[in-house]
């Protein structure tokens, strides 16, 4: 969202926030220690895919936290967040001991805090950004912490103000996915008077936030809180609908949507192709997730099985990997092995959860690649082949690239591996929409900070423009979509109405 | 959640479904399935829709029992729901007038057959159709493939009905009497395995539609991946149909039994 500096500096002077300002002195607040998450015991939290690793910040320690933070006169942590939270405004809220106050400045501009506060990469966005490590360099002010503390605390008050919504216009709008891009859409469509209907071609709403994230990270009823807040707005959910092939774009037309967002997300497992990876035992990391978050194969009860084994191996180093192989710690494998062909300096998951998972005994084989698995004679994988790696010349994305060491093959005994290296754009819709431009990598094209593809009533963002990205990007993406849709809209069909 | 509004058993095995959905209805094609899923705690089958009635805003399934979610399915009742329906999905036959096309199907393969039949019959096609079931009370919709077939063989394995033999018999004395242009074969892996065999000898281009595990249905997890042509290709979204000649049946044989052990361990847990 658009903030003028101005605006920033003149929320600053307001009477609270100098009151706090001169209440406590600036060496005073940078004696105070960063807080520290209470976790549950990796010994206990282990036993079940249900049990959140990170029990939140009391409002003690979130008052405590937030006099840390120094109301920057220029606050650069402001910079690190995609969609430019106000942040010191909120923390100081929490300061003062205003905590829903401090949750509303959040939904100024994030339609998901409670997510976001769980599970964007802070430490490469807000936080890095902070003062305390720019200047000072000491540990950020947890600002994730304090994000998921003040959303958390208006969930749990049960006082979440359902947003006011524009008297409807009767425009019909339709979003293709309900992952966080899709969510934070509808829900900025129907704040402006949209008639808006969610499409989503698996049985739940919530796309990787459901399917991928698993609950130890992000419990679903966090999430069901924000999809029952939109339903409360009037968004309308239809699940086990898939656009370009239960129906097509051109048919939802006919039933008078007048434009479409796509958030479609990046579902497509990559592979690595190499011998022997279509053996049973073998599968993507979408798979294995999709399993137990989505259909609780973790459960004795539910139908849908997994497999489970002794020695299990995931090969990848972001947050997929991650949730896969802690996945496979709670589901019993006594040893679970991270296989990483760079050095842990450039894994791309989050700090938090490397940590998590060394914790939780989880082993990391680092600058390492396998190139082929073997397999018992009922087709069942048993070992991976795999080979050391050495660091080079930085690549394309800026990290070193990872060139193999001759003559250091050998292999680990898995029964279970999971392959976590990637996916690409969905191809559904791509496939399905004629004229939509789309870029080599299967990603669709839009006009930057507009989100307008090539044709001129869809709009896409998230994944499957980025080709996987983070969830506050996806939002963002969602919330560009939605101000720049509603302009689209209001020239096209309200102005000359305003006319006659 | 999408009604039944019809139900008949066919064997004891096999049970047909007339189900509520009026879009998947108008949108499907020959070749189209759907996912189905029973209960809350229910997995996700992939099922062929064996046919449609866009009136009625009704799809057919035919569904043999084989493990927890099919008995669950089969179980269900007319007035019953079922809790997940989604599609078509997978790529729709590619139906040509060619000539003479032979369709092969065995046991409950002979479902989504029956919708291809139908669709090369009314491109044109001379159409022969060689059913194979183990007996007598395991062959089906045996009427419905006469009405849209120049000729039917049957073949019983035990020979309790037609003639006694393999598919693959009932297939050669047809290829030997006559041209065939086109060939398509749907049953149990090993079935379409000796039927590619034997019509690679005689060089007939043929088409087998597989049946691998899945989970979505729509290119997300790979569960469903075969070796085609020496690539990998997702069953879901690139087939269900692929070149019977360049499939690799070995590996697609030996990935439906992936999940064998757990599948077990949920039967007996049903059964309990
Ligand atoms: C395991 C895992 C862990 C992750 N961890 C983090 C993390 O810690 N922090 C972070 O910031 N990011 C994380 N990410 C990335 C983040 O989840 C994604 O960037 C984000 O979810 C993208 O949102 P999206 O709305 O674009 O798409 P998605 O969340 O992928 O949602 C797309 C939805 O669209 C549906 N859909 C697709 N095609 C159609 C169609 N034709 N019709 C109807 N529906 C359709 C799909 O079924 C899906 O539900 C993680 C990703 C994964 C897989
Ligand atoms: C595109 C497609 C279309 C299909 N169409 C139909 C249809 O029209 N009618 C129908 O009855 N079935 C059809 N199937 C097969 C059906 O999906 C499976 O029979 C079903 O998933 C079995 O589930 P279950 O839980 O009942 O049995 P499970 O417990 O999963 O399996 C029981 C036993 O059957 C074996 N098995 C599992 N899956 C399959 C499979 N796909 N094929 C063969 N053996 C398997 C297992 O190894 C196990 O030993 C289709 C499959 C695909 C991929
Ligand atoms: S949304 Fe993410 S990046 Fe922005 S302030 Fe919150 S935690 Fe930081
Ligand atoms: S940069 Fe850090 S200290 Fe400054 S306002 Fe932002 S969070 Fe507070
Ligand atoms: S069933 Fe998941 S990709 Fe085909």
């Amino acid at each position: 969202m658009e903030r003028s500096e101005e605006y920033i500096k003149n929320e600053r002077k307001k009477e609270w926030r100098v009151e706090l300002q001169k209440k406590t002195k600036a060496k005073d607040r940078m004696a105070i220690e960063r807080v520290k998450m209470s976790e549950q015991d990796p010994n206990e939290r282990i036993k079940s895919q249900r049990i959140e690793v990170n029990k939140g910040l009391s409002a003690e320690q979130a008052v405590q936290e937030a006099m840390r933070c120094m109301d920057c006169v220029n606050p650069t942590c402001m910079e690190g967040c995609p969609v430019s939270i106000n942040i010191p405004k909120f923390i100081k809220n929490i300061e003062r001991g205003e905590f829903g106050k401090a949750a509303s400045v959040l939904k100024e501009t994030s339609a998901l805090p409670a997510v976001c506060g769980r599970v964007c990469p802070q430490e490469v966005q807000c936080e890095q950004k902070c003062f305390y490590v720019e200047k000072l360099n000491q540990p950020s002010v947890a600002i994730g912490y304090l994000e998921r503390f003040a959303a958390d605390w208006e969930r749990e008050s049960g006082e979440i103000a359902v947003p006011e919504c524009a008297e409807s216009n009767g425009i019909k709008v339709a979003v293709i996915g309900s992952g966080p891009s899709g969510l934070s859409f509808a829900g900025d469509m129907a704040k402006l008077g949209y008639d808006v209907t969610v499409f989503e071609a698996l049985h739940e709403i919530g796309g990787v936030l459901k399917y991928g994230i698993p609950e130890f990270r992000l419990p679903n009823a966090v999430v069901d809180v924000e999809i029952d807040n939109l339903r409360n707005m009037g968004v309308k959910f239809i699940t086990n609908y898939i656009v370009g092939q239960t129906a097509t774009l051109e048919d939802l037309k006919g039933e008078g949507f007048k434009a479409f967002y796509v958030g479609s997300g990046a579902g497509l497992p990559r592979f690595m192709n190499i011998p022997g990876e279509n053996a049973n035992g073998i599968l993507s990391s979408n798979e294995y997730l999709t399993r137990v978050n989505l259909m609780g194969a973790d459960s004795e009860d539910s139908d849908t099985p997994v497999l489970r084994g002794k020695n299990v191996v995931v090969v990848g180093g972001g947050n997929t990997a991650m949730d896969s192989v802690r996945t496979a710690k709670r589901l019993g494998a006594e040893n679970a092995m991270i296989v990483y062909r760079r050095s842990e300096e450039e894994m791309p998951a989050r700090v938090e959860e490397v940590h998590h998972a060394k914790q939780e005994g989880v082993e990391f084989l680092t600058l390492t690649n396998p190139i082929e698995y073997i397999a018992d004679e009922n087709g069942r994988v048993k070992q991976v082949k795999v080979q050391k790696m050495e660091l080079g010349e930085p690549d394309a994305s800026g990290r070193r690239r990872p060139i193999p060491m001759e003559g250091s093959e050998y292999t680990i005994d898995a029964t279970v591996v999971v392959v976590a290296v990637g996916v690409s754009p969905n191809p559904l819709i791509p496939n399905s929409v004629e004229g939509l431009e789309v870029s080599k990598w299967g990603t669709i094209e839009v006009v930057k900070d507009k989100m307008q593809s090539s044709i001129p009533e869809v709009f896409a963002g998230g994944d499957i423009v980025r080709g996987g990205a983070t969830v506050i990007l996806a939002m963002g993406d969602g919330r560009k979509a939605a101000a720049n849709m509603d302009t689209y809209l209001k020239e096209k069909y309200l102005s000359k109405k305003v006319e006659q | 959640m999408n009604k039944i509004v019809e139900k008949e058993d066919f064997s004891e095995k096999v049970v047909k479904l007339v189900v509520e959905a009026p879009l998947i209805a108008k949108a499907r094609k020959p070749g189209n399935f759907v996912i189905v899923r029973v209960g809350e705690k229910g997995e996700r089958i992939p099922l062929t829709i064996a046919g449609a009635d866009v009136k009625k805003g009704t799809i057919t399934m035919i569904v043999q029992k084989m493990g927890v979610s099919s008995k669950k399915l089969c179980a269900l009742e007319v007035g019953d729901y079922v809790t997940d329906l989604v599609g078509p999905l997978g790529k729709p036959t590619e139906i040509h007038n060619v000539g003479t096309v032979l369709c092969c199907g065995g046991g409950v393969g002979v479902a989504p057959l029956l919708p291809i039949v139908e669709g090369y019959k009314k491109a044109g096609n001379k159409v022969i159709t060689v059913l194979a079931a183990r007996n007598k009370d395991l062959l089906i919709l045996e009427d419905e493939m006469r009405k849209h077939s120049d000729e039917v063989i049957i073949m019983t394995d035990d020979g309790s009905y037609g003639k006694k033999g393999l598919i693959t018999e009932g297939m050669e004395e047809v290829i030997q009497r006559e041209k065939i242009n086109e060939c398509i074969t749907i049953g149990p892996a090993i079935m379409m395995k000796f039927c590619s065999l034997l019509t690679k000898k005689y060089e007939i281009p043929t088409m087998a539609s597989l049946n691998s595990i899945m989970v979505d249905g729509t290119g997300m997890c790979g569960a469903c991946r075969v070796t085609v042509d020496g690539k990998t290709k997702f069953t879901c979204v690139d087939g269900p149909e692929f070149d019977a000649h360049k499939i690799d049946f070995d590996e697609m044989m030996s990935r439906l039994g992936g999940y064998k052990t757990e599948e077990q361990d949920k039967m007996d847990h049903f059964q309990e």
